[in-house]
């Protein structure tokens, strides 16, 4: 992982190395990190909100839960693993000033998130061919409404990883520099963190 | 004062003050109202003196914010406004279209101002806040537009700052959303789902980007903590109202006939409203820690920090006691919503527009800070306000937590009116409360005519 130091003035380049374990570092920018905060909780309010709701209904939810699509989900997961793999693997060759190098991984991981968008697309139609909506039931609500927030964050997510691709194609990225894309690979490990507890908590656990 | 075309900030901010006392002045005639009802029946119904109060403090807090663009738009663009005498011709017709709008409410029965003023055409009147005539609303968008041209003008020819961006979003945002006063569904709940994107998306939306870059720039000014800080704070702050304010408005969809999972999603992201707020109040606090100089206009580090602590008081925690649904349905519609309304509106929008009339009048007047008697008084002003404000919030909430249990939660629930005998005495008490906060005002008229040794401007 990165070792050189950097001053919490995150817009500012690094000022001078420090010896490897004087500064912490904080990976990408500090706002991102208070956005990603921010984020996890309203997702975390939404999982406790949900499991709320759930102890209120569990004969409901259990029942509901079984007709969701589970395959549909262990394929995401696997997708946005591997995008988070890949997103590491392009940060590790940005770290070693190879810039331009670490483009194919992140386009790489805009494919599998690309791949995420497409299963979420057909399992929605799938959903409300069979009359899911967010008024059917109080679990079909929970349902739609955390998928489809964190969708949303997958989409924000692939515009970021183009934003890093762009950066790392044009060889901006290195161990001087690594604020861009260190930030953008924040987020993205933050929404694959959300689905992972999403998946468990709304497909698998009864 | 670093650009001459800022001094037309001075009529909006004088109109803004005198606008703030016709507010209060209704406001106490009301207070008066609730307990001895028939006071200034017929002539001035509560229904009216509550039109003419609320209006007002919508224009003043207005004017507030167009002094403050006038004023700080220049300076961070590094240029001169681009038309100083288009801002002193739409302040007149603001004004004056103002001042027309409230004698109509005073003078004329409002059926009698629908028909003079073709509400016939297209039905506009009628709504909470948006009572005014369709001449007026017209009027209101032709101004703003007229102000938005002139201040984008500016900007494009000067420097861009985080500030004057977040600023000028807050402000195109806030003429955008006014646009829906003009649409009036007949079915009721369309009607009063578009309403709340007038009223939620002002004042949990774009206003709070208002809020957040005039309280940046003062902060910036009295602290000189660097620039890129501060930036970054803005930034954060704004994500975070935005992230929790455009589903919050969801908490006002509970049971206007929406479907029910905005009981769901309005209860879970309204409840996180509160958190830019706390994030502003840490924000001033963190600043004037850090700060690098000593600025002399103290009073304007008060209003400053005064800010955070009320906005986050009033809209933040007493927003989050009726936030969510399950509470919301015993208490929508009572004292609670008038306490919470009051400090909300008061902590946010009130402080930070008087934040920066501190801030900027003297340098308007031609001095960096007013003396040290002058101050004394303002901050006098700032505690007597700000203090009979929270007891003004406490009385209400007193009075609506008793008026739930009596009319609502209750096994042998009491009838409204029944309800307001019982509860009278704290309809007294926060007059009182209003009384010391109408003293308060006077003493901020006072502290502006106090004389004394200025402290002069440094040009550095």
């Amino acid at each position: 992982m990165n070792t050189c130091a950097q001053t919490l003035m995150p817009s500012l380049p690094v000022q001078a190395p420090a010896p490897a374990a004087a500064v912490r570092h904080l990976p990408g920018d500090l706002a991102i990190w208070v956005f990603i905060f921010a984020e996890l909780l309203v997702f975390g309010v939404f999982f406790i909100t949900y499991a709320f709701a759930r102890s209120n209904n569990v004969e409901l939810f259990n029942a509901e839960q079984l007709a969701l699509d589970r395959t549909s989900g262990a394929v995401n997961t696997v997708l946005l693993l591997t995008s988070s793999f890949l997103v590491v693997r392009a940060v590790q060759f940005a770290q070693a000033g190879e810039s331009r190098r670490a483009a194919p991984w992140l386009a790489g991981a805009f494919a599998c998130g690309g791949g995420f968008v497409v299963v979420k697309l057909f399992e929605y139609a799938e959903k409300i061919a069979a009359g899911v909506s967010l008024s059917s039931s109080t679990f079909h609500m929970f349902y739609l409404s955390l998928t489809f927030f964190h969708f949303m964050h997958v989409i924000l997510g692939m515009v970021i990883l183009v934003a890093m691709w762009n950066g790392a194609r044009n060889g901006r990225y290195g161990p001087d520099n690594m604020n861009g894309i260190e930030t953008g690979a924040a987020y993205w490990h933050m929404v694959d963190l959300v689905w992972l507890i999403l998946f468990p908590l709304i497909y698998v656990m009864r | 004062m670093k650009y001459s075309s800022q001094s037309v900030a001075l009529p909006y901010f004088i109109a803004a003050i005198g606008l703030f006392v016709g507010q209060i002045i209704f406001g106490l005639a009301m207070g008066l109202q609730y307990v001895v009802g028939d006071f200034l029946f017929p002539e001035i119904p509560f229904n009216v003196a509550r039109m003419v109060h609320t209006n007002l403090l919508i224009v003043w807090l207005l004017f507030g914010f167009m002094g403050a663009a006038y004023f700080l738009i220049p300076e961070e663009t590094e240029t001169e406004l681009y038309s100083p005498k288009l801002a002193l011709l739409m302040f007149w017709v603001f004004l004056i279209a103002g001042a027309a709008t409230i004698l109509g409410y005073l003078l004329v029965p409002y059926s009698t101002l629908a028909e003079m003023t073709g509400n016939n055409i297209l039905a506009t009147m009628g709504r909470e806040f948006l009572e005014q005539p369709l001449l007026t609303k017209i009027g209101i968008v032709i101004v703003a537009l007229a102000f938005l041209f002139n201040i984008s003008m500016t900007m494009l020819k000067g420097r861009k700052t985080v500030i004057s961006i977040v600023l000028l979003l807050g402000l195109w945002g806030l003429a955008v959303f006014f646009l829906f006063s003009f649409y009036n569904p007949g079915n009721l709940v369309k009607d009063k789902f578009y309403w709340w994107w007038v009223v939620h998306l002002w004042v949990e939306g774009v206003w709070e980007l208002i809020m957040a870059a005039m309280l940046a720039f003062v902060l910036i000014k009295v602290t000189g903590v660097d620039r890129e800080v501060i930036e970054k704070w803005l930034y954060v702050i704004i994500t975070l109202a935005l992230v929790t304010g455009l589903i919050g408005t969801g908490h006002h969809y509970f049971w206007i006939g929406t479907p029910q999972y905005w009981q769901w999603w309005g209860s879970i992201f309204s409840a996180l409203e509160p958190i830019p707020f706390f994030a502003m109040t840490v924000f001033a606090f963190n600043m004037v820690n850090r700060r690098r100089r000593e600025h002399p206009n103290k009073a304007a580090v008060l209003w400053a920090l005064g800010t955070g602590v009320m906005a986050f008081l009033g809209a933040g925690v007493w927003g989050f006691l009726h936030t969510l649904a399950p509470v919301n349905f015993y208490t929508h519609g009572s004292q609670i919503t008038a306490a919470h309304g009051h400090m909300a509106f008061y902590g946010a929008y009130v402080l930070v527009v008087l934040t920066i009339i501190s801030y900027a009048m003297p340098l308007l007047r031609g001095r960096a800070a007013n003396s040290e008697r002058s101050q004394v008084c303002e901050m006098w002003a700032f505690w007597l306000m700000t203090i009979s404000m929270v007891f003004i919030t406490l009385f209400l909430t007193a009075a609506g937590i008793l008026q739930v249990w009596l009319q609502r939660v209750s096994d042998t629930p009491m009838p409204f009116m029944q309800v307001q005998d019982q509860i009278a005495l704290f309809y007294w008490m926060r007059l009182w409360a209003g009384v010391v906060f109408s003293i308060g005002l006077v003493t901020y008229l006072v502290s502006f005519f106090v004389k004394g040794e200025s402290k002069p401007l440094i040009t550095a």
